[in-house]
């Protein structure tokens, strides 16, 4: 019961668009706006910070980079799906967008699993540093010949999610128990692969390698930690940023994906209907894909590599 | 992004039917209430606004009680506010929480959800689409949904007021690290509404540039449009590029706030005198500033530009001539809503950004004066040799123009980081952005509101009512915000909630200190009082001659009541669904006045040119 609104599937000829195009563009240039803001804070929060408190090397970069390549492939298939519909041909589209969403549910399980790993992981801050020669287990925190090391990453037997100094006061406990992560941390992209490598290995040929038995755990007594945070937002600026840029991001993963999956199958009946208009929406929500998937390009290497 | 509605979107039996309004089949709801009408979400948008307004002025009137008689009870409301709003407002009286309270809302209130959804939610959705020939905005739903999500956002700031510790503090900006760690969930609520607003004018702003470029009558040039589309034009772009990075700021703080991050916390911050050790740090409160003013400055001009507009509107009807320099004021426009990306900083001279910083923020503070001076000219160069219809908005039409000056003007000490250390913070800069706002924009919405009003409803307002509403409201502007300035001037802070008392001349305390506020400065707190309540009088003529008007009013006796030219003018009255009765297809540019000798002095814009 609509008024019918001229130029919604056909193009208007002074501008060369079609509504729905134009609206997208703009949009856009509102999105470039918000990652545009948060990139930027990103860069005066790591300019003003002082030496030595950005954090380095706490992402899984292969995970980053394949994740990289699930989103690539998804434009593609965007695109290739719209060509598809360019030639009439409905089952090759539909075809084409199943692999596209496939790839935004890996993509977002992927993110889900890396987050997850996050939360698992603590960092607590030592008064007093410890020696690396005494603690082999702190072999991997050492770097550039480091003797000493001022804080410890791993896992905390017996941890419950979000977990802090006053958490433990507050409990009375007296000390912790601290897995030290061999894999990663504080090594550049190269080292963690051959890390990874080496890990996986060790865990192939310890058959019954729990993670727990991986690695020797490190007692630290409560009166020892200055502070201790896990790797959420709380536990520096840097992951503050990680988890508010790629939280937004997954945030778009998301709706690009909804929006999709509501055209491929709620939305199909305008295909018999009205073609012109299904594949300008297609193209449209495509180019919000693409734009989804620019963001990811740029924040791989900012937050995984620099 | 429109497209995903597409399924709803078959409309082949109704072709034809959607010029002649015949939409009968229309229940209720679909009608007044989920309507995509751009007209009725239009009025959705000026109603609620127009509540939204007044909410957020009964707001100032209890401060200026407060800032008279500090710490005693209200008068006649005293009660209310205790029942209402509990501990906070004790015996009546108006405690320093609430007081802050009351002024971060106060701000907020009447710029996003007051003046900015007038002028450009209600304003422009109305009248940009009749302007351009076009039957409704490019996407009606996505329309409707920007109004929902307004209203949503509006809602969620009226009711933090009534949360365990009250509604946001920090004020309208809401600086960290004080916005971060006060303690009440305000601020949280304050920061989700504002998405929800933020979203809302994004929509807004996509439809109308959009519908500006997509949806033109043939023949409607972009050097026909009338200054009014122009200048919503440019305020859209404004809306849809500024306002995302405040969202970015936005979404930092709430982290801030829920999961303990530190984006605007400072490593070594101390609370209270105990140092915050756990905090992760490292964070930069300047950052919240440079993003909240990146908005914050284009706003300004979100609130200047459609008032200018309405004004240019009435003024070239009530010249009966063509506008003089339309062209330069399109071009300033545009100019304007380039520079104001790029002069947000001068808010922040005080924060010890450096000399170098601050250099360049005043030099493109100054050069964004040129266009809006070139504006006020245009419009005052209008008036020059016109036989003028004083009409009631023609009446506030005219009155922006000195008010908007001295805005304007009063706006220069504050452009240079020399003076503005002076008078950053006081007085004076309330009655320097009030000057703009208040007898600016509120003026110049009055004189759209009775300008437009015979279109809308059919019926044209009161005069004689117009003009009590016009003269005192004029009068106590003056008398409101002049004084500030001189209260600015002897060095009283804007954040005070007893008034200066604490630094009065006259507190024995105080004793020997040179630049302590004198009674006579001080005591221009009554007379403000005064002058706002004589205000709230001036707006009882206003109010019941709206709604009186609806349903009284003389009707007007045929759509063009005012001789206009623009497209507007060519529909039935009220504007049916669909707008137009036949297609409109344009001929001349918008302000073709005093081209004839007879009575009829106007050719509207749908006009044939007569072939000689």
């Amino acid at each position: 019961m609509d008024i019918p609104i001229p130029y919604t599937s056909t193009v208007r000829p002074d501008t060369g668009l079609y509504n729905g195009k134009l609206g997208m563009w703009l949009f856009l240039a509102s999105e470039i706006m918000l990652f545009g803001a948060l990139f930027s804070s990103y860069v005066l929060l790591r300019a003003g910070a002082d030496e030595g408190t950005w954090p380095h090397g706490l992402l899984n970069i292969p995970i980053g980079a394949f994740n990289t390549l699930v989103l690539i492939t998804s434009s593609l298939t965007v695109a290739m799906s719209w060509v598809a519909l360019k030639a009439s041909n409905f089952q090759r589209y539909r075809r084409f967008q199943f692999v596209t969403l496939a790839c935004a549910a890996a993509f977002l399980g992927i993110k889900a699993w890396e987050y997850s790993e996050k939360f698992s992981h603590y960092e607590v801050w030592l008064a007093t540093p410890l020696d690396v020669a005494a603690h082999p287990e702190l072999a991997g925190h050492a770097v550039d010949g480091q003797t000493e090391v001022y804080s410890v990453i791993g896992h905390i037997e017996g941890a419950g999610r979000g977990w802090t100094l006053n958490s433990l006061q507050e409990s009375n406990i007296d000390s912790i128990q601290i897995h030290p992560d061999q894999f990663h941390y504080r090594v550049g992209a190269r080292e963690q692969g051959k890390r990874s490598k080496a890990e996986k290995a060790a865990q192939k040929s310890k058959s019954a390698a729990d993670h727990g038995d991986a690695h020797s755990a490190l007692t630290i007594p409560v009166s020892e930690i200055k502070r201790m945070s896990a790797l959420v937002p709380a536990h520096s600026t840097y992951f503050a940023t990680y988890f508010t840029l790629t939280g937004l991001h997954g945030l778009h993963v998301l709706g690009g994906a909804i929006a999709f999956a509501w055209i491929l199958w709620p939305g199909a009946k305008l295909w018999n209907s009205d073609p012109e208009r299904y594949t300008n929406a297609v193209e449209a929500t495509g180019l919000f894909w693409h734009f989804v998937d620019l963001v990811w390009i740029f924040l791989f290497p900012v937050l995984y590599l620099l | 992004m429109s497209q995903n509605d597409l399924p709803h979107g078959h409309h082949e039996h109704h072709h034809g039917d959607g010029a002649a309004g015949g939409h009968h089949d229309l229940g209720f709801i679909r009608k007044y209430i989920f309507s995509t009408d751009h007209k009725v979400i239009g009025i959705q948008y000026a109603i609620t606004s127009l509540v939204f307004l007044f909410i957020g002025f009964l707001l100032v009137l209890l401060m200026r009680w407060q800032l008279d008689h500090p710490g005693t009870p209200v008068p006649v409301v005293g009660g209310l506010l205790e029942a209402l709003l509990g501990e906070a407002a004790s015996e009546g009286k108006i405690s320093a929480d609430l007081y802050n309270s009351f002024g971060a809302m106060h701000g907020t209130i009447m710029i996003f959800l007051g003046v900015v959804p007038l002028v450009f939610g209600a304003f422009a959705n109305y009248l940009v689409p009749l302007q351009i020939g076009a039957v409704d905005m490019a996407f009606p739903k996505w329309n409707m949904l920007s109004y929902y999500s307004y209203l949503i956002g509006g809602v969620i700031m009226l009711v933090s007021f009534f949360i365990p510790g009250g509604a946001a503090q920090a004020g309208w900006t809401s600086y960290p690290p004080l916005a971060t760690i006060i303690p009440t969930d305000g601020q949280t609520y304050w920061l989700i509404a504002m998405v929800f607003l933020i979203t809302s004018s994004l929509l807004g702003a996509i439809n109308i540039i959009t519908t500006v470029i997509q949806l033109r009558a043939p023949g409607m040039t972009w050097m026909r449009m009338p200054f009014f589309v122009w200048s919503q034009f440019v305020t859209a772009f404004l809306l849809l590029l500024a306002f995302p990075p405040l969202e970015a700021a936005a979404v930092m703080q709430l982290m801030d706030r829920l999961a303990g991050s530190s984006f605007y916390m400072p490593a070594g911050l101390v609370l209270s005198g105990q140092p915050a050790s756990q905090l992760s740090g490292g964070g930069s409160p300047l950052l919240w500033q440079h993003l909240f003013w990146f908005l914050g400055h284009p706003e300004v001009y979100v609130l200047i530009l459609p008032a200018m507009g309405i004004v240019s509107e009435v003024i070239a009807n009530n010249t009966r001539k063509p506008l003089w320099g339309y062209r330069a004021l399109v071009f300033s426009a545009l100019t304007i809503g380039f520079l104001s990306m790029i002069v947000w900083a001068h808010h922040m001279y005080v924060t010890g950004m450096g000399v170098g910083i601050s250099m360049f923020f005043q030099t493109t503070t100054t050069i964004i004066s040129i266009p809006s001076v070139i504006i006020l000219t245009c419009l005052l160069l209008s008036l020059w040799g016109a036989s003028i219809r004083f009409t009631v908005p023609m009446l506030f039409a005219i009155a922006f123009l000195p008010m908007f000056g001295i805005g304007g003007l009063t706006g220069m000490p504050l452009a240079f980081g020399s003076s503005d250390l002076m008078l950053h913070d006081s007085y004076y800069v309330i009655g320097h952005f009030h000057y703009v706002v208040a007898p600016g924009t509120i003026f110049a919405i009055f004189a759209g509101v009775y300008y437009w009003f015979p279109k809308v409803t059919g019926r044209r307002m009161n005069d004689r009512l117009g003009h009590l509403h016009f003269w005192p409201s004029l009068l106590c502007m003056n008398l409101i915000f002049f004084p500030m300035m001189i209260q600015g001037f002897a060095g009283m802070s804007r954040r005070m909630s007893d008034g200066g008392a604490t630094y009065a001349a006259s507190n024995p305390a105080n004793e020997g200190v040179i630049g302590a506020l004198s009674d006579t400065v001080i005591g221009l707190n009554s007379f403000i009082m005064l002058a706002a309540l004589g205000l709230a009088l001036a707006q009882v003529p206003f109010i019941f001659n709206f709604f009186y008007s609806i349903w009284r009013g003389s009707p007007v006796l045929n759509d063009n009541p005012w001789q206009a030219t623009t497209l507007e003018w060519q529909t039935p009255t009220p504007p049916p669904h669909g707008n137009f009765v036949e297609p409109m297809v344009v001929y001349r540019g918008p302000y073709d006045y005093s081209l004839r000798t007879d009575e009829l002095d106007f050719e509207t814009q749908n006009q044939p040119l007569e072939v000689a």
